[in-house]
């Protein structure tokens, strides 16, 4: 890989008087698999919201695939091939699984705008769904409507989501949050099965987690860089540490 | 047996236009002339609730400014015929243009809102255009309004006027049941559920509501149209912020996201204003007595209750 997936180039993202993102700067290689990590209030969904268009920084630039996209719009970054899932699950409530994944399916093609034709999916389509799903470990759970799923499920769903539309990047925000360790476990797995060609960057508030399923680690604390290197530099290093565990005050 | 034909008739759209076309097609041979006419303005208002229904059943955003639209097609229809002398037909095609396009100005202003925001906007909109009607004398008459040419030969008779709405709302009912089910229709949903996601999936979320506003002013157009030939005069009560509620009441009293259920509320609230208006003078004090009762036993409406009743899927 010659060009970088993503770079981030002093990115600060700014609340009024508080900037929740204070200069961050981060070069993700092609294929690489890179974790997100920090206490509570980092500024990790933050700077993820500034990588996907959610909200745009307040200064800095972001490169994708070598072009610019600091002020483009969510929708035109998920169209050039950036995919995410939500730490609160954000799904299509009212719809089963299946009407989920055809708009997972759809919003980077053309055929969204077709007003009178059938929703039915052509085999091609229908294939990359069942695949997506099979990913996910979802496989028979397509009729079945969403607010019908238990928790663990809607998570899988939100990645089979990201997932169908073939991105190369893709942005998982907590994908493990509020679940069981048995489901944790699986979600591990899923993560770990995905194609290895595949971008991805974690953000996750539990190391344990991540320091197996990854390449290099970032740990942002109050916005700002606080380490960056491999799973074990960040679990020997003693300032992140210190973040995690909480560092003996002087006076205490 | 009887059930499952009627939960068939629901469920499949050309099941239940049939019912429709045998309902309202045997309709004039069997009651008065007045009673048909009585049919025929239940007709023209169901498209117009099934327009409203599209964007507060599917997109989730409650309109109240396309009984403006609706009514500004009917301005144009008989401004053209009268004034200018024009044919019915073209004025037809011209007043249906003027709500698309009045609709396409509103949805460029409504978009990027939603909730009660979006209903407080289109009712400003609607308000606008009512002041218009009521300002603007030399054009629309002012309170007095502008008197119809009559309708052409071919329908100049209301049973063959009859028949053409008739035919008219079946096809537009049949368009507006396929649009809400093509993958459009899907995006709407998808916008009612969670634009957020919508957006991150790439959907630019604010044209979808800009195409599926204009398109269902274009609906509203077409009812607008078909009460100009059928009510041959106009004036600012046409357009007032009445007809948009009577318009969206019609579509919760049917079950808003049901779309066929617009038939039985319109229905239900032109049988009675035609029917208790003979007995009292008071009769909007029954239309808020129906519109309380639908809310408490019947909050997803008439068609909505009775799907939840049968276990019908949407």
């Amino acid at each position: 890989m010659s060009e970088p997936a993503l770079v981030l180039n002093k990115i600060v993202v700014a609340f009024g008087a508080l900037k929740a993102v204070d200069d961050i700067s981060l070069t993700v290689k092609g294929g690489e698999r890179r974790a997100v990590i920090g206490p509570n209030g980092a500024g990790k969904t933050t700077l993820f919201n500034a990588i996907t268009g959610v909200r745009p920084p307040t200064s800095g630039r972001i490169t994708f695939e070598g072009k610019e996209v600091t002020g483009k719009p969510a929708q035109i970054r998920a169209r050039m091939g950036m995919s995410r899932t939500f730490q609160i699950t954000n799904l299509f409530p009212t719809m089963t699984v299946d009407e989920n994944m055809q708009l997972a399916l759809r919003g980077t093609g053309r055929g969204k705008f077709s007003m009178l034709g059938s929703i039915r999916l052509t085999s091609e389509e229908h294939d990359r769904v069942s695949s997506a799903l099979q990913m996910s470990r979802l496989g028979e759970r397509g009729a079945v409507a969403v607010n019908e799923l238990s928790y663990g499920e809607q998570r899988q769903l939100e990645m089979a989501m990201a997932l169908v539309s073939n991105p190369r990047l893709l942005l998982l925000d907590e994908p493990a949050a509020g679940l069981s360790p048995a489901e944790r476990h699986m979600v591990a797995d899923i993560i770990r099965s995905l194609p290895h060609d595949l971008t991805m960057v974690l953000i996750e508030h539990d190391m344990e987690l991540v320091l197996n399923l990854v390449d290099k680690v970032t740990c942002l604390n109050n916005g700002q860089m606080l380490a960056e290197g491999s799973p074990e530099d960040i679990s020997n290093n003693q300032l992140v540490q210190d973040v995690y565990l909480g560092k003996a005050r002087a006076d205490a | 047996m009887m059930r499952s034909a009627t939960a068939l008739a629901l469920r499949s759209p050309l099941s239940f236009l049939a019912l429709l076309a045998v309902i309202f097609g045997l309709l004039p041979l069997l009651v008065s002339s007045y009673q048909t006419s009585v049919a025929n303005e239940i007709l023209i208002f169901a498209l117009l609730a099934m327009s409203i229904d599209v964007l507060a059943g599917y997109a989730g955003r409650t309109s109240l400014g396309h009984g403006a639209i609706f009514g500004i097609s009917t301005y144009v229809v008989i401004y053209w015929t009268t004034l200018m002398g024009g044919s019915p037909w073209v004025g037809c095609i011209l007043g249906i243009a003027a709500a698309t396009l009045t609709a396409a100005v509103f949805a460029l202003l409504a978009v990027r809102v939603s909730g009660v925001y979006f209903l407080l906007l289109t009712l400003a909109l609607g308000m606008i255009v009512w002041g218009v009607c009521l300002r603007w004398t030399s054009v629309t008459g002012g309170e007095n309004g502008i008197r119809g040419a009559g309708r052409p030969d071919v329908i100049a008779d209301p049973i063959a006027f009859y028949y053409m709405t008739l035919a008219t709302v079946l096809f537009f009912t049949l368009v507006i049941w396929r649009f809400v089910h093509s993958p459009f229709g899907l995006t709407l949903r998808g916008i009612r559920d969670s634009e957020s996601r919508m957006r991150s999936l790439g959907y630019g979320t604010a044209t979808h509501m800009f195409l599926a506003f204009t398109i269902t002013g274009l609906f509203a157009g077409v009812a607008g149209a078909l009460y100009a030939l059928f009510n041959d005069f106009v004036s600012p009560s046409t357009v007032q912020l009445a007809q948009s509620v009577e318009g969206l009441l019609m579509a919760i009293i049917g079950g808003v996201g049901t779309l066929f259920g617009s038939f039985i509320g319109a229905a239900a609230i032109i049988l009675l204003e035609n029917f208790v208006s003979q007995y009292t003078a008071r009769w909007p004090m029954v239309l808020g007595l129906m519109f309380i009762c639908t809310m408490i036993f019947a909050p997803q409406g008439v068609l909505g209750a009775l799907r939840k009743l049968m276990g019908w899927k949407q």
